[in-house]
């Protein structure tokens, strides 16, 4: 599998399907392990931190579950193929710092993607469409105990999966869930919900991952703790939250429709029109607008397009997405236009 | 950047408030802020962070003696961790366990693992983990009763299981 393939289809977590996938982008777990007797990544010399990568490397080599996907050795690969990893969610920004026996691997349908050598040996996740922890969770255990057959792992029985910050210690797990909150913007009533969030222990991000606001209506709300609990009540916890805070956003999208209509509903055209027609248009502009057809498709408002083709341009108007696709480097006026282009064309079908 | 309250110190806390969508950006020193979580305890975790703030800041002798800790198999020094925030290594947290216990029941609300075990790993430690759950509730038992020589009893029964747990997962040879 080449990096360029990946343009050819939509990941997995893309896909507008599964369960409360109105309001539910994606659901993703992660897990933190770290290889017993060895230094984190931080603190490991050159040597040990190449012996953990061809020990990695080996290890997923070895189990079948894992045979579709490949390596991609961070030192080998360009600036701009490692944004479009990044704007794919297949591995985080600091993992694209000094990328020195570093590696991500990733299976061919882009749903399970090991980092190697991030802030811990190993930082697994998958990904899966709508709202679906427990189907991510069941994988990504199983990639665990296969894992765990190959390699001896830091752990105490007392305080779990040792990792390298303390607040990942014991599951070294985070689930955390996109959701798409517009009405509830609109309605100026997520702050509330945020600040709720908050209390309650868990955190929210924006769009694209840590450290960035929120973008487009796009919230990504996770577990902060992953000591004292299972790895199933912890995701039965997110659960909760997350089945009232869809509530919360299906009341306000009926409340929107049943006082003002006619006002949401040219919003989410004039949007809609925006899109299909600009020449110019910049990345911040398209979220905020994409999020409107989003809505819009989801109210039934906009028939004629598909969710995943919305989904898609999320992530293929993104920078390295737009000069990837160009196959050269883009000035950033230059990528406003390659930007425009490709969402008339897509919309316009 | 000094305090945006008192305007003396400088500011280390960085803060962004929302109050009816209004966002303010305030930057504080640790004093200012301190004053200001007790205004906001109920709609931040801003306090939370302070305590953490606080746990290093323990009496100078037991301070310098935990600061010059430094973990047998990777070197990091406690000092080094306070720095950072990350630890060297797996064996850090056997090292430093006695400052490392407080401080993650701190962030965690428990220090106790309740997830799953390395397959690897499992058979022996499951039940060797289950015995000692059984033998804390006998304990907590055993206390509520008064029963103080029986507690003593299961309190070094307790260690000793923990202390074979320990030598095992260190026996356990890595691949």
């Amino acid at each position: 599998m080449q990096l360029n393939d990946f343009l050819k289809h939509t990941s997995e977590w893309l896909k507008g399907t599964g369960p409360n996938s109105d309001i539910v982008i994606s659901s993703r777990i992660r897990l933190a392990r770290n290889l017993d007797k060895v230094p984190f990544p931080h603190w490991a010399n050159k040597k040990q931190s190449k012996q953990v990568l061809d020990q990695i490397e080996q290890a997923v080599a070895n189990i079948d579950f894992l045979k579709t996907a490949t390596v991609f050795r961070l030192a080998d690969i360009g600036n701009i193929d490692k944004q479009f990893l990044i704007e794919r969610h297949l591995m985080s920004y600091e993992h694209a710092q000094k990328t020195d026996s570093k590696a991500v691997i990733i299976d061919s349908e882009e749903i399970i993607s090991i980092m190697v050598n991030e802030e811990d040996h190993i930082r697994a996740q998958v990904m899966q469409s709508g709202f679906n922890l427990f189907e991510a969770w069941n994988i990504i255990n199983r990639i665990d105990d296969c894992l765990a057959k190959e390699l001896a792992f830091a752990f105490l029985p007392e305080w779990g999966y040792l990792t390298c910050c303390p607040t990942n210690t014991g599951t070294g797990m985070r689930g955390s869930v996109m959701l798409h909150l517009p009405a509830l913007v609109m309605t100026r009533q997520i702050n509330n919900v945020l600040a709720a969030i908050a209390k309650l222990s868990f955190t929210t991000r924006g769009l694209y991952g840590e450290g960035t606001q929120a973008q487009g209506n796009f919230f990504q709300i996770s577990n902060q703790v992953a000591l004292g609990h299972s790895e199933e009540e912890v995701i039965e916890n997110i659960n909760g939250l997350i089945r009232q805070i869809i509530e919360q956003e299906n009341q306000a999208r009926s409340a929107l429709l049943s006082q003002n209509r006619a006002m949401l509903e040219d919003k989410v055209k004039r949007s809609f029109g925006i899109l299909r027609s600009a020449y110019i248009i910049s990345s911040q502009e398209t979220i905020e607008l994409l999020s409107l057809v989003r809505l819009g498709c989801d109210l039934d408002m906009i028939r004629d397009i598909d969710r995943r083709v919305v989904n898609e341009l999320f992530i293929v108007t993104q920078p390295a997405h737009l000069q990837k696709i160009e196959g050269k480097k883009l000035s950033p006026q230059e990528r406003d236009m390659k930007r425009a282009e490709l969402i008339r064309e897509r919309l316009n079908k | 950047m000094l305090c945006d309250i008192c305007g003396k110190n400088p500011a280390t806390v960085h803060l962004t408030e929302i109050i009816d969508d209004q966002m303010n950006e305030l930057h504080l020193c640790e004093e200012c802020a301190r004053q200001k979580s007790v205004q906001m305890e109920s709609q931040f975790g801003l306090s939370d962070l302070l305590a953490g703030m606080a746990e290093f800041e323990k009496p100078a002798t037991e301070d310098r003696e935990a600061a010059a800790t430094k973990c047998p198999d990777c070197g990091l020094a406690y000092r080094d961790f306070k720095k950072i925030g990350r630890l060297g290594c797996g064996e850090c947290y056997t090292t430093f366990k006695k400052y490392l216990g407080p401080l993650l029941k701190r962030i965690h609300g428990s220090s106790r693992h309740q997830g799953k075990t390395p397959v690897k790993a499992a058979k022996g430690l499951k039940e060797e983990i289950n015995m000692i759950q059984d033998l804390r509730a006998k304990l907590q038992k055993a206390i509520e009763a008064e029963e103080f020589e029986e507690a003593a009893r299961l309190r070094d029964q307790i260690k000793a299981v923990q202390e074979k747990q320990q030598k095992s997962s260190k026996e356990e040879p890595t691949r």
